[in-house]
Parts: structure tokens; C-alpha cells; sequence
């Protein structure tokens, strides 16, 4: 059972992993073929810095990321505080409509954006869609995590130690900062986070309302309709090497925090 | 702390971006190019039924494949140590970091008639297997995309069992298969619900995958939207109108699976 | 490769003096100065593989306009000009230059997506051979600058594909190579072919051929690999495909650097001949800077150095004669007038075609059509079993009531 189990666990990771490891292999091929190996070479890491459409999309991608996760982590923590007023009925209804784009298929959001954008654009005269249309896109489909990651945080916390607060002579707002904003901190950043990956990796809503900006994702999208180059693999692994990165020192943080934790 | 004025910005926020595109969906979909009342999109929709046939049908393969090959793994995980079972369920969590479109275009090298596993194949002697462009690769693509969202939410609901209840089978005689029947597997259910919802939901609606693996032919709803507005057949309003079907039915399952989904209340799905 | 390098070099330095007199809006710096930055950047759409990118020696096009003119590009592109219509239509997007072909060319004007070009601010126009002027799908020379012409041809891998076999279109029905053919994943393209293979013209408006040759292309689709577009390079050159049917202007790549892929056109039933145009959509946000960057393509230096990478022909004889002597006479790129007789040309076809065009592709795609009761009889099963599912709930509920 326990070598059955192992097998297993390996035979799945196996599949979870080969494909990634076949494109970090790849990008080191010295051949522009996928399959044959031609010597080990370094070349389509030098195309990739020189490229200048992927330099402009990555920075593209991270300007939104920056702006939607910010906008939605404020607008959303507000929010929470907001609804958590709410009972009964009224609460339910704005649950739902907050959770909408959760279960809604992407791509009909996706559509549904591009005709708002589109129809707005003509509107006010014809401007484009591009930059603008992709923050309100990408921070509407990050709202409802960082809601949902934010209520949990307000509904754990004692509401009379704001009421007292107040009592000892707080103005509400003051009140708010010293009080409520430390105890759903955890809940704000996770929010933060979530929104800032999600609107990174997000390919099919940007793809509806991008207009003519090219973000990352759009970008490889469009280098896979073409002649494909190895350039993609070391795209690739450049990205999956920043995200383990990232991960590492997220968890490594994590353990750290525990542990000061415990020694409290 | 009880100011219901903090949520209008918000509000108007999810009314203007949320409610009026959705609007705005319903509208293209019952009027023509000139904006008048019509009920001729909706009716050209049944042409498609068999794209929705096919896109639910290989939905559905791969959810169920992704239960079978997803639970135990979860199962595996729940069982180690608290510093092993971070580990893994970083390890399961990885690639879905990595964009999609990145790791669909990774398979189509592997799946390729002179790809990988086939050069693989035919280097051990067994033959070459057509693989790529086939509604298989089509479903494989949906598995490995979506699997970790199967296994991740079933492994929070196996961890969060109580021992003890486990303990107290255990003690009332009841060998490891009856206790994995009769009392794992029923409370691993709402874990179970929403990895099936997970992992359905995108996979009936995705339009990349059956471009990228299935070489165009297995048409699939996503594509069938994205043909009406970006791609090679401009109308719209159809496109409405297949958006519409697809969430109504997107709607219905998700309801369904709901009613599965006893006592979960604002952290579950939609509540319908 | 070296050598051409070295005569573009010394035409560039020639090329100063010639362009000196330039009147257009924007002065061309010429070879050695960079010109200022404007702070202008133009939004061009372009088919993918269509332009010289810097790759392999090649003059990097739109590197060297902005240099010159100080006019940034924000190049993008599609892959049919049908996703091209629709991103202008329905997509919000705001372009200064697309290169859409002839039937395009025609309908978007026809529809009113079209601006005016002022062929003062594109002298280079007079570089543009007589016969590529006036065009039918632009009578006028109002809209368009031909940007590259070509004809549709097949190409096969020679290990499994007789060269005599590829003169047919019927070859891409023939069993023995079920699973190894490519389609065009446009629905003009694809149609053409099985409407040549029936004898029909690509521009019918007989409902009655297009659904023969629908069905003659459903009849196919099993043997069909993929439909695809530029794809066809990967699929092609690693073997994976053996035959696709594609523009010729692609053996360039395709067969210059594959030695065991060949390209013909189908002679017994004739071809489609294209012509690619630059336009500018209504209300582009930067006329006179598009109409500097169509003019600078027309410009034969630039049209040679680009289409010597990209392998399409192109309509200026100055620009032709600028090119190695191997391309010039390359039946390929330049067919002799016998085969470009027997080719025609795609026309706009009138809307009501278009649209049930649009159907009959999504349903050779889809494989026929389906049925209305199926998809009612699908809502109509979940919503049952949603209903019954929330009634046996209720009644368990008042059992345990009770």
C-alpha cells in the first residue's frame, strides 16, 4: 500500500512536471527545432532581452498588475466593511452579484466587458481600448478575492473593541486604523496577492478588452499563432524561475513568522 | 463599525462593470445588427447543439478523470506530515503558476506525431501513437490544466476531518476500507463538489486548449464565442446569444452542485 | 546571405541622395542620422511573418522607420483578415495601418472602415507597378497601397508526396494521406479550394455551390490534421504534416530551409491570386504618420531588404530588380503568365453570403449542423434534475421534521 501510494504520487507529478521540464530543457537547445536536440546554446535568451514588443508587454503586464491589484485591494477591503453591515436579504443579493465573476465562464465575462468598452469608446468618441478598459477589466475580476479573503478577517474580530475605541475618544476613522485595519491585515494582504498573480496570469478577459496593448500573456498567445521560436521556452523558464523564486521566499517568510509565533 | 456607506463606491463599481455588461449580453442577444427585438439568434444557437454537446461531453470526461486521479492523491497528501504535506501541495500549486497558454503549448511538443513521447515510443519499439489534433489531447490538455484545482480543495476538507472520529470507527471495528467508505469519503464531499465545479466550469468554457491541441476541428463553445467576436465569423449578437446558453447552463450545474453543499454558507459558490 | 547584405549596403548609401528631394510629411533622415523623436507611436496590424524583423541579416523594417522619422511602431499581429474585420468591428481597437487583402479591402471600404489615403504625402505610390493600380477590389486607388501579391499553392514533403500528385487540389482528399493534411483556418481560403476542385468561381452568390462545396469539405475533414494558419511552419518542417495548402510567398522559409519540403501550384484546376494592401481604418488616430509609414514600405530599398526576408512578390518592378537574381527568377515568387491566367481573384462577397458562409464554416468545423431539440433537450435535463434535486431536499427535510 505505501509503495503503491508512492508510485503514485511520483507517476502524478511525473505528469504535472514533464512538460515543464521538456520546455526548460528546450530553451537551452542550440537548434530552432522542438524535438531535436542540437547542443547546448544560450541564444534564445539573448533574442529574448533584445526583443522589444515582449520588454513593452512585460512592463505593460506588471503596470496593470500594480494599479489593479492596488485599486481592488482598497476598493475591496472597503467594500467588506461595507457589506458586513448589511443583513439579512441585502446581504445575500450583494454576495451574490460579488461572487458573479467567480463563477461566471471567463470568457463570457471577458465578452460581456468588450461590449461595455466598446460601446462606451463610441460613446465618448473614438478612443481605444487598451489601458484603461485592462485595469477596470482586471480590477472588476479581482474584487470579489480580495472581498471574500477580507469578510472572513471582519467577522472574526470582536466589533466592540472598535466600539470601545470610540468610547476612549477615537474619531471613527482614526478608530478604523488603529483598531480594524491590524486585525483584518492578513486577510488585505492575501487579497493583495491573489489579485496581483491573477491579474498577471489572466489571458482570456485581456484578450477580449485589450485593444491594441499587448500584455504577456497576449503576447505568447500571438508568438504560438506564429512560426514558433525557442525564444517561448526561454520565456518560459525565465518566468517559472521567478515564480520559484518568489514562492520560496513567501514560505520562507511564512516558517519565520510561525516561528516568532510560537517563541511569543 | 455598521456604515453601509463604505460599500457604494464598490457598488456602483460592480453595477457599471458586473451588472451592465451582463446587460448588455442579454440585449445583444435578443436584438439584430439594427437593434431591434429578435429571437432568431437564439434560435440559431440549436445549430451549434453539437458544439455544446462535445464541449460538455469532454467537460465532463475530464472532470471525472481528474476526481479519479486527483482524490487519491489528495488523500496521499493529507496523510503526511504537516512540513511534508506544504511541500507537496506547493509542488501541486507550481505549474498552475505558470501561464496556461505556456503549458498547453509544452504539451503540443510532447504530443506532436514527431514529438517527444512519440520519438520516445518508437526509440523502445513500440509504435508511433497519433496523438495531437484528437479530442483526447483535447481532454488531456483540460486535465492537466484544471487538475490542481480538483485536488486542492478536496485535500482542505480531508485535513480539516477530525481524528478522533476516524479513531472511533477505528474502535468500533471497522477495518480501513469500511473507515474510508463509511466515514472519510462522506465528509470529503463538499471538497469533492467544489473540485468538480472547479475544474467543469473552465473546461466547458475554454477556447484556447481545443485551439492549441485539438487543431481546430474539435470545435468547442469558447471557440464558437470567440469565432462571433474576434475570430473568423463578425456577428455579435450570435455571440451574445451563446453566451447567454452557456451561462444559463453554467447557472443550472452550478445550482445543482450547490444543493450538495449542505451548511457551506459565504465561502461556498453561488447561493441559488 | 553576405553578399546581399554588402549590395543593400551600398544601395542604402545611393539611396540618400535619391530620397534627399522627399516631400513627404515626415523627412526622411536617411541612413546615417537619427531623426528626433516625435513622441508619436502608430498602431500597425499586419499578418504575422509579414515583415523583415532584423532575424537572419534582415533589415529590421520597422526599427529603421522609426529611426528615420522618429515615429515609434506598435506592431501587432492577426492571422485572417475575417479576426482582422471583427477586432475593427466589434473590438475597440484603433489602428493606423492594416494590411488586409483585395475582398477585405473592398468590403471594409464598402462599409464605410476606410479613410481616404492622400497620395501626396505617398510619392513612393509611383513606384507601384500599372497593373497593381486601380485594382478591382479598389477601382478608384482611393483606400489601398499594394503591399505584396501572391498565389495559393500546395505544400508537401517530397519523402511522401509525389511532385506530380500536387497538381491537383484532389490530392488533399486522397485517403492515403488521411491524418497528414493541413487546412487553411479561414473560411474564404478553404472554400476556394473544393470550390476550384468543382470548377465554381470563389465568388458565387449561388447558395447552391457553396453548400456542394461545404459538403465536399465536411467529406474531407476526417482526413484533415488541423486547420491552421501560420502554424503550418512548425507542422510542416518537423513533418508532423505532409501536405498544406498555403501561400507561396511562405517557401521562402518552408523550402529554402527545408530541403525535403517542395511547393506547386495546382495547375489543373487554378488558383487564387492575392493582393495584400495597406489601409487605414476610419479615424485612425495618426493619418499623416501612417501614410509616412506606407510610403516608406513603398519605398524600393525598403520594399526589396523586406521582402527579401519575408519571400512574398512584390508589386513594384524598381523594388523587384533590387532583389538576388535567384528570387527574380523563381517560378514561385514570380509565376510565368500562363498560371496567372488561370488563377482569380477573392471579390467582397454581398453580406447575406457572408453571413450564411459564416454558418456553413462554423458547421464544417463542427461537423454539420445540429439539431435545436438537442440543446433544449440538454437545459431542460439539467434543469430537471436541479429541480429534483432541490424537491427530494425539501421532502427529506419535512421527514426529519415530522
Amino acid at each position: 500500500m505505501k509503495i503503491a501510494s508512492k508510485v503514485y504520487t511520483a507517476f502524478l507529478f511525473l505528469f504535472l512536471y514533464a512538460p515543464i521540464v521538456v520546455l526548460v530543457v528546450f530553451s537551452f537547445n542550440a537548434s530552432s527545432t522542438r524535438t531535436m536536440w542540437g547542443g547546448f546554446s544560450m541564444r534564445w535568451y539573448e533574442k529574448l532581452v533584445q526583443d522589444q514588443m515582449l520588454l513593452l508587454a512585460l512592463r505593460n503586464t506588471l503596470l496593470i498588475a500594480v494599479i489593479s491589484a492596488a485599486l481592488a485591494t482598497a476598493l475591496g477591503t472597503v467594500a467588506a466593511i461595507g457589506i458586513n453591515a448589511y443583513k439579512g436579504i441585502a446581504r445575500k443579493m450583494i454576495m451574490n452579484v460579488t461572487k458573479f465573476p467567480m463563477v461566471n465562464p471567463e470568457i463570457v465575462t471577458g465578452v460581456s466587458m468588450m461590449l461595455l468598452f466598446v460601446f462606451a469608446t463610441r460613446l465618448f468618441g473614438d478612443s481605444s481600448l487598451g489601458m484603461g478598459s485592462l485595469i477596470i477589466a482586471h480590477t472588476t475580476f479581482c474584487l470579489p478575492y480580495v472581498v471574500l479573503s477580507v469578510m472572513p478577517k471582519l467577522n472574526q474580530m470582536d466589533s466592540h473593541l472598535y466600539e470601545a475605541a470610540q468610547d476612549l475618544g477615537c474619531p471613527p476613522v482614526c478608530a478604523f486604523f488603529k483598531v480594524v485595519f491590524p486585525e483584518i491585515m492578513p486577510g488585505i494582504v492575501t487579497g493583495l496577492i491573489m489579485a496581483f498573480t491573477l491579474s498577471i496570469d489572466d489571458f482570456v478577459i485581456s484578450y477580449f478588452t485589450s485593444g491594441t496593448t499587448q500584455t504577456l500573456p497576449i503576447y505568447i498567445y500571438s508568438m504560438t499563432r506564429k512560426r514558433i521560436s525557442p525564444e517561448i521556452n526561454a520565456l518560459s523558464t525565465v518566468l517559472f524561475g521567478v515564480i520559484l523564486l518568489l514562492l520560496l521566499v513567501i514560505n520562507l517568510r511564512k516558517t519565520k513568522d510561525k516561528k516568532a509565533e510560537v517563541e511569543k | 463599525m455598521k456604515s453601509k456607506t463604505a460599500s457604494y463606491p464598490y457598488l456602483i463599481w460592480t453595477t457599471l462593470f458586473i451588472v451592465v455588461p451582463m446587460a448588455m449580453v442579454v440585449f445583444f442577444a435578443f436584438t439584430d445588427q439594427s437593434g431591434a427585438f429578435t429571437l432568431q439568434n437564439l434560435s440559431t444557437v440549436g445549430r451549434y447543439s453539437n458544439v455544446f454537446v462535445r464541449s460538455i461531453w469532454l467537460g465532463a470526461i475530464a472532470t471525472a478523470i481528474s476526481l479519479v486521479l486527483g482524490y487519491p492523491l489528495a488523500y496521499t497528501i493529507a496523510q503526511g506530515t504537516e512540513r511534508r504535506q506544504n511541500v507537496m501541495i506547493m509542488l501541486v500549486m507550481l505549474p498552475m503558476w505558470m501561464n496556461f497558454l505556456l503549458r498547453t503549448y509544452a504539451w503540443m511538443t510532447l504530443l506532436e506525431d514527431n514529438g517527444l513521447l512519440n520519438n520516445a515510443l518508437a526509440a523502445i519499439g513500440l509504435g508511433r501513437i497519433h496523438m495531437i489534433n484528437t479530442q483526447g489531447a483535447v481532454v488531456l490538455g483540460m486535465i492537466y490544466n484544471y487538475i490542481p484545482y480538483m485536488i486542492l480543495p478536496i485535500y482542505s476538507v480531508l485535513t480539516k476531518i477530525d481524528q478522533s472520529i476516524i479513531e472511533a470507527a477505528q474502535d468500533l471495528g471497522a477495518d480501513q476500507k469500511r473507515v474510508f467508505l463509511r466515514v472519510v469519503f462522506p465528509m470529503s464531499i463538499p471538497g469533492v463538489i467544489s473540485g468538480i465545479t472547479m475544474v467543469f466550469v473552465p473546461a466547458v468554457s475554454t477556447f484556447i486548449i481545443s485551439k492549441m491541441l485539438g487543431g481546430g476541428g474539435n470545435l468547442l463553445i469558447g471557440d464558437l464565442i470567440d469565432m462571433q467576436f474576434l475570430g473568423s465569423a463578425y456577428n455579435p449578437n450570435l455571440g451574445s446569444a451563446i453566451s447567454l446558453v452557456l451561462m444559463v447552463l453554467i447557472l443550472i450545474c452550478m445550482g445543482i452542485m450547490n444543493q450538495f453543499d449542505d451548511g457551506e454558507n459565504e465561502k461556498g459558490g453561488l447561493m441559488i | 546571405m553576405n553578399q546581399v547584405k554588402r549590395f543593400f549596403a551600398a544601395l542604402l548609401c545611393v539611396g540618400i541622395f535619391l530620397s534627399a528631394s522627399g516631400q513627404t510629411a515626415y523627412a526622411d533622415t536617411g541612413e546615417d542620422a537619427s531623426a528626433p523623436d516625435t513622441g508619436v507611436t502608430i498602431n500597425v496590424y499586419n499578418w504575422g511573418e509579414y515583415i523583415a524583423n532584423g532575424t537572419d541579416g534582415s533589415m529590421d523594417v520597422n526599427a529603421e522607420f522609426t529611426r528615420r522619422t522618429g515615429i515609434s511602431v506598435n506592431y501587432t499581429t492577426f492571422d485572417t483578415n475575417e479576426s482582422l474585420y471583427s477586432k475593427l468591428a466589434g473590438g475597440g481597437a484603433s489602428y493606423d495601418v492594416i494590411i488586409p487583402s483585395d475582398y477585405m479591402v473592398s468590403k471594409m471600404a464598402r462599409e464605410g472602415m476606410l479613410e481616404k489615403l492622400n497620395f501626396d504625402n505617398i510619392p513612393n505610390f509611383q513606384y507601384i507597378d500599372e497593373q497593381f493600380r486601380n485594382p478591382e477590389y479598389d477601382p478608384e486607388n482611393e483606400y489601398s497601397v499594394p503591399y505584396t501579391w501572391g498565389l495559393v499553392g500546395i505544400f508537401y514533403n517530397k519523402n511522401y508526396v509525389d511532385p506530380d500528385e500536387v497538381k491537383s487540389w484532389k490530392v488533399l482528399w486522397d485517403e492515403k494521406y488521411s491524418g497528414k493534411i493541413l487546412m487553411f483556418d479561414n473560411p474564404r481560403d478553404t472554400f476556394g479550394i473544393a470550390q476550384k476542385l468543382l470548377g465554381f468561381s470563389f465568388n458565387s452568390e449561388d447558395t447552391n455551390e457553396w453548400d456542394q462545396a461545404a459538403s465536399l469539405l465536411k467529406q474531407q475533414k476526417p482526413l484533415v490534421q488541423a486547420y491552421v494558419m501560420d502554424q503550418i511552419f512548425d507542422k510542416m518542417a518537423g513533418g508532423d504534416a505532409w501536405l498544406a495548402p498555403y501561400y507561396a510567398g511562405d517557401a521562402a522559409i518552408l523550402v529554402e530551409e527545408n530541403e525535403n519540403i517542395g511547393f506547386t501550384i495546382p495547375t489543373e484546376e487554378g488558383t487564387n491570386f492575392f493582393v495584400d494592401a495597406m489601409c487605414i481604418p476610419k479615424g485612425a488616430p495618426h493619418k499623416e504618420e501612417a501614410e509616412a509609414y506606407i510610403n516608406f514600405l513603398c519605398d524600393p530599398e525598403i520594399a526589396a531588404a523586406n521582402m527579401d526576408y519575408v519571400g512574398y512578390s512584390t508589386p513594384e518592378t524598381a523594388a523587384k530588380e533590387l532583389l538576388p537574381e535567384e528570387v527574380q527568377n523563381n517560378e514561385i515568387y514570380y509565376p510565368p503568365q500562363e498560371i496567372l491566367d488561370r488563377s482569380e481573384v477573392f471579390v467582397a462577397l454581398s453580406d447575406e453570403m457572408n453571413l450564411y458562409l459564416d454558418t456553413l464554416w462554423a458547421e464544417v468545423k463542427m461537423g454539420g449542423p445540429g439539431e435545436t431539440a438537442t440543446l433544449i433537450a440538454i437545459l431542460v435535463f439539467f434543469l430537471l434534475l436541479y429541480i429534483g434535486i432541490v424537491v427530494y431536499k425539501k421532502r427529506k427535510l419535512k421527514k426529519q421534521m415530522s
